[in-house]
């Protein structure tokens, strides 16, 4: 009997996914998270090379569609398939070859150097012909977000946001063709903002499928190729950013009212609350217009 | 037992690190990290065999009955039969009878005591977790007293480490239970249930102790001190399969438990089944307890000090840190062991009270460590 618990059970490799197809989708989701039904029917589909943001305001349900799609929760009704398969077909650990996910925070119990923390990304491969890679990956991983430099120290002394990139670079090393991050902006700065989202649209080039939990509707429109607005636990609206991001829409979901207006440069959609009369008045030394 | 994690392929030496640090360089050695944790561990391994080798031959040679060091191997490597010669009756008989048993389970016990810290600190993702602090030796030890107290005998030799196994099992998951709220264990949580156990474990404890004779008083209160003098080759054969049994299992899921550290989504997000690993490794720590605990009584400390050194000295990761604490806790015992027998001789210390002597101002140490770390408790 003691065999067979410890026996490493035959685990199927992921196939490769052609640009375009389902990687995972939620159909008819519905979760209870005791009492509270948090998800109240979502069918959402994340594509492979797409980049899909969820956003919404505190407490639609974005964090308990991602972990929902992560298989971490059970769906009261509906469905969760991934790579063609309900999610609690698979084991855990055909699961971890499929999908990677970031949480919102990273905790470590014990003082692992960051290179360990990062490593531990390929521990779904531990057995497979790619575990070869394993080097590579993580170096690369670790170049991808700048955590480099910092390789050898442990993780407990680093900073929030520099947490937050040892996590991505983990997930990064993880290599699974379905790509979850949950708020990976929280923490971070102007510049790693930039850099997580860029790496998102790198992964997706590739051919990943990205879901990424987003607050900041700007990054939305900038980089994601669709947005899914959340409202109590149902999809507001889902399509590309130009369509989604209307200003009468968002002013409703997150009952505060909200512009958006084309960048003056390149037309992007920029989302600003509508602040008129509750703030400072902008006032500028001498009222110079003129361009730099 | 697999003492070595196995020998992974060479990876890429740290050779760059001698140049100026270049682009290129500096991405060669970032991966440095590994490979050196891996040297370390290699010579803490050696260190600590080299170290039970060399205590366990003194082990056996030091004594009321001096023997030499050269007439103790000759006589192993007769009996094993590679030449050698015998010794006379009385020093075989001091050496087989009553020197090795007592090494063996010292080593058995000291084994079984570090691994099953390293598991216990691992599957709660706690520093503070041992069997000792959080009670399970002292469920385990109810089993063994309820035993001898009622004078129970169905399974000859097994009785008394069936009895502490059951015991320590039903603590272990007793303390899981309590102690988890939400995934995971709060420090004050764990160490409050440890205090409740341990009190209620003392209680049941002294019950039996008013309900038993005289002649069983006695055995019960040498055997809760602590101690080995009773070594047997009888008693090494009734906690042999237990501490085997979870010694071998334990390093398998070594990888595993460096997942666990990264909590409880996230492993199972790399392929961990969480569930089942956590049950697994509380079924494994309540065999080394319990086969600890059944011959040689409530050896605290262990435990918590072993994994703890090793941890600083050679980093985190569960690999190398649970066969090391196997190692590091034979080498423990054994050293204790011989020290209780030789300090004040003749007479005897207990094993279980030198122990607690030394772990609890390490104890001590430790909590005032993390918390100038940490700044405080969650």
């Amino acid at each position: 009997m003691i065999r067979s618990w410890f026996a490493v059970r035959a685990r199927e490799l992921p196939e490769a996914v052609a640009p375009g197809e389902t990687v995972a989708e939620a159909d008819g989701l519905r979760v209870r998270l005791g009492a509270r039904e948090v998800l109240a029917g979502v069918s959402l589909a994340a594509r492979a090379g797409e980049v899909l943001a969820l956003v919404g305001p505190n407490g639609a349900g974005k964090s308990t569609l991602l972990a929902a799609i992560a298989a971490d929760l059970p769906a009261s009704d509906g469905a969760v398939r991934i790579c063609g398969r309900p999610a609690d077909a698979w084991t855990a650990a055909e699961l971890a070859l499929r999908r990677a996910m970031l949480p919102q925070s990273a905790t470590l119990s014990f003082p692992f150097a960051v290179e360990e923390v990062v490593r531990m990304g390929r521990a779904p491969w531990a057995g497979t012909p790619r575990e070869d890679e394993d080097d590579p990956v993580v170096a690369e991983a670790m170049a991808r977000a700048e955590v480099t430099e910092f390789a050898a120290r442990p993780f407990s002394a680093l900073s929030g946001g520099e947490r937050a990139r040892v996590a991505l670079a983990r997930v990064l090393a993880q290599r699974a063709p379905l790509l979850l991050l949950d708020e990976p902006t929280a923490a971070l700065d102007l510049r790693h903002q930039e850099l997580v989202l860029g790496v998102c649209r790198e992964r997706a080039a590739a051919g990943d499928a990205v879901v990424v939990v987003l607050h900041d509707l700007g990054l939305a429109a900038a980089y994601a190729d669709r947005v899914a607005v959340l409202h109590e636990g149902r999809i507001a609206a889902d399509g590309v950013p130009a369509d989604v991001l209307d200003g009468e829409l968002l002013s409703r979901v997150y009952r505060q009212p909200v512009e958006v207006l084309p960048h003056p440069r390149t037309g992007a959609p920029l989302v600003v609350p509508v602040r008129d009369g509750k703030v400072r008045p902008c006032i500028r030394q001498g009222e110079t217009e003129g361009e730099p | 037992m697999t003492l070595l994690s196995k020998p992974r392929k060479p990876h890429k030496a740290p050779k760059a690190s001698a140049k100026a640090p270049t682009k290129a360089s500096t991405k060669a050695s970032v991966l440095a990290v590994t490979p050196q944790r891996r040297g370390t561990a290699a010579l803490l391994t050696l260190g600590l065999i080299a170290a039970l080798a060399l205590l366990c031959l003194l082990s056996a040679g030091f004594g009321a009955y001096p023997i030499p060091l050269g007439d103790v191997l000759s006589s192993v490597q007769h009996r094993v039969g590679l030449g050698g010669y015998s010794l006379d009756r009385v020093a075989e008989s001091v050496l087989w009878n009553v020197r090795l048993p007592r090494v063996t389970l010292a080593l058995l016990v000291g084994a079984s005591l570090g691994c099953a810290g390293a598991l216990m600190q691992g599957v709660f993702g706690n520093p503070l977790a041992e069997p000792g602090v959080i009670g399970i030796s002292a469920g385990a030890a109810v089993g063994a007293v309820a035993a001898i107290a009622f004078g129970l005998n169905f399974l000859g030799n097994w009785t008394v480490t069936c009895c502490a196994f059951v015991a320590g099992l039903a603590t272990v998951l007793l303390v899981y239970s309590l102690s988890r709220s939400g995934g995971r264990t709060e420090v004050v949580t764990l160490i409050l249930t440890g205090i409740a156990v341990n009190a209620f474990a003392g209680a049941l404890i002294g019950l039996f102790i008013f309900f038993a004779d005289n002649a069983q008083l006695t055995q019960i209160t040498f055997w809760q001190l602590g101690s080995l003098s009773q070594a047997t080759w009888p008693k090494v054969l009734a906690v042999l399969p237990c501490a085997l049994a979870g010694l071998a299992v334990a390093p398998l899921h070594a990888r595993k438990l460096d997942l666990l550290a990264l909590g409880e989504r996230p492993a199972r997000h790399l392929g961990v089944d969480v569930e089942r690993l956590r049950i697994t490794l509380v079924l494994v720590v309540a065999l080394l307890t319990a086969a600890a605990v059944a011959v040689a009584g409530i050896i605290a400390f262990v435990g918590l000090l072993v994994p703890h050194l090793l941890r600083m000295a050679a980093g985190p990761g569960h690999r190398f840190l649970v066969p090391g604490s196997a190692l590091g806790g034979a080498v423990v015992l054994v050293g204790a062991d011989l020290a209780a027998r030789t300090v004040a001789q003749p007479a005897e210390l207990p094993l279980g009270v030198l122990t607690a002597l030394f772990g609890s101002p390490f104890f001590f140490w430790l909590l005032r460590r993390t918390r100038r770390r940490q700044g405080g408790w969650a």
